[in-house]
């Protein structure tokens, strides 16, 4: 009853428009919407990874596939600028986790590959697809196969934003496609700031 | 994935479950316990479950899942949440049910229940009932609103138990049984006007939706949809969806009612002329 009270509470603030931070994002400020970074997914080497390997960084959460022909490929490759953008110090602090939702195709070494091209910060996950599936309704996203064609390629549905993570691992903002590199760089700099070890 | 599994929860609601259960069991004891002259026949047994069912089904079934994932679906669930299912619970007219248990009960007794009563009344007031009525479609739709919603699991819930309550105390308020000729029950009238004003601001909302040219619900872009399907086709199937079967059904609706109120004219005219015919047999 208490958490529908302050769900209603944060209905009204946000439709008066009078959220009380002062912080300013470029992203959509998802804090209190969703519960925080918890997942345990397979590596790039077949190893599991979960966030305590990432933990104290801001965590950037993807889902996509390899085999995207347009908006991985674009939203990774602005990432990769965003972050080369960014004070040297605060570089090694951001975590890429691009979560493939496509594991029949994806094996960990085309992840490997993949995700190698779009710089250093960037983790490549997958797992079997009611874990996939777990992590992804746990955030409110989902994803769906087309049928194959002749050859056997098939589209995937899946979200376009980036979800990032402060560096408690709170959910904080939701990063559209439609932002630029400088726009993202702005807003992982000042949650790079945030809780930043001294 | 095996058939069945289409019926379970995509996110099971322990409350919502332990709800319809509740009612659906008070209904059926009250409907055994009740005196054969006050039961409701099965035409009105099969639509009150039917309404329920619908309601059930659309929030704790795969349904649930289509409709986080899918603009058009998710305005079908709310076709069901707040229109057509409580309509059919309405209109099945469950009155002995609610007469059976506030006997049972002994409500009238309880001092605390006085505060529910006051707000029951000030909700059911007609010009705060057809504001809440479309205000809570408005509210939900907004789209800043909306994304929140979606995004959010507990306001998601609030949103779809919100519009369910507001559904069931609307189309309770067009189709009490209770004929305000004798009782405090709405007038017939106020009644049909309430449902032709509602019906114009959905109209409104329904169209803007089919006929605007940018995304209005990203919502569903940014988290992915169900299965591929063209975001423009999508917010098109939703648009219509918030427009047409909202406006039909507030014209059945009139319609019902305007049955009722011409079935009742009859029966007063008839009465009349029998005491006219009464009172001059006792004049002659």
């Amino acid at each position: 009853m208490t958490r529908w009270l302050t769900a209603l509470f944060t209905a009204i603030i946000a439709l008066a428009g009078c959220s009380n931070s002062e912080q300013s994002w470029h992203g959509k400020d998802i804090s209190g919407l969703m519960p925080e970074l918890s997942f345990a997914l397979t590596g790039t080497n077949g190893e599991t990874v979960t966030p305590a390997d990432s933990a104290g960084d801001v965590r950037l959460l993807y889902f996509g596939f390899t085999s995207c022909p347009d908006v991985c490929p674009d939203t990774l490759a602005k990432l990769r600028q965003a972050i080369n953008r960014l004070p040297e110090s605060d570089r090694d602090d951001i975590t890429v986790l691009f979560v493939s939702v496509d594991p029949n195709r994806d094996t960990p070494e085309r992840l490997a590959s993949y995700v190698n091209f779009f710089g250093d910060h960037i983790t490549g996950l997958t797992g079997a697809e009611p874990k996939l599936r777990e992590l992804s309704k746990r955030y409110r996203t989902t994803f769906g196969y087309d049928e194959p064609d002749a050859r056997g390629n098939y589209n995937v549905s899946h979200s376009s934003a980036v979800y990032a993570f402060d560096r408690r691992g709170r959910a904080r903002l939701l990063l559209r496609s439609d932002l630029s590199a400088d726009q993202l760089s702005e807003d992982l700099t000042q949650l790079a700031k945030e809780d930043a070890p001294s | 994935m095996p058939g069945t599994d289409y019926l379970l929860p995509y996110d099971f609601s322990p409350l919502t479950v332990l709800s319809f259960l509740l009612v659906l069991g008070l209904y059926g004891m009250a409907l055994l316990r009740l005196p054969k002259n006050e039961q409701p026949g099965p035409g009105r047994v099969v639509t009150f479950v039917l309404g329920v069912l619908l309601c059930y089904g659309v929030m704790q079934t795969r349904f649930d899942y289509y409709s986080q994932y899918m603009f058009f679906v998710h305005r079908g669930q709310h076709l069901i949440l707040h229109h057509l299912g409580p309509f059919l619970i309405a209109l099945s007219n469950p009155l002995p049910i609610f007469r059976f248990w506030y006997r049972i009960l002994r409500l009238a007794d309880k001092s605390w229940l006085r505060p529910v009563g006051w707000l029951y009344r000030l909700l059911q007031q007609p010009v705060i009932a057809a504001v809440l009525f479309v205000g809570l479609i408005y509210f939900w739709l907004w789209p800043a609103i909306h994304f929140d919603a979606m995004l959010s699991r507990d306001l998601y819930w609030l949103m779809n138990w919100s519009m369910l309550l507001d559904g069931l105390l609307f189309w309770w308020l067009m189709f009490d049984p209770r004929s305000p000729v004798n009782t405090t029950a709405l007038g017939y009238g106020k009644r049909m006007l309430m449902l032709a004003l509602v019906a114009l601001p959905q109209m409104i909302l329904g169209a803007s939706i089919v006929f605007s040219r940018g995304m209005v619900y990203d919502v569903y872009e940014v988290c992915g949809r169900a299965w591929p399907m063209a975001p423009e086709t999508d917010q098109l199937l939703g648009g219509l969806l918030t427009w047409i079967p909202p406006a039909m059904m507030s014209i059945l609706g009139i319609l019902i009612l305007l049955r009722r109120a011409m079935h009742e004219d009859g029966q007063e005219k008839g009465n009349a002329v029998k005491q006219q015919a009464l009172a001059g047999g006792n004049a002659s």
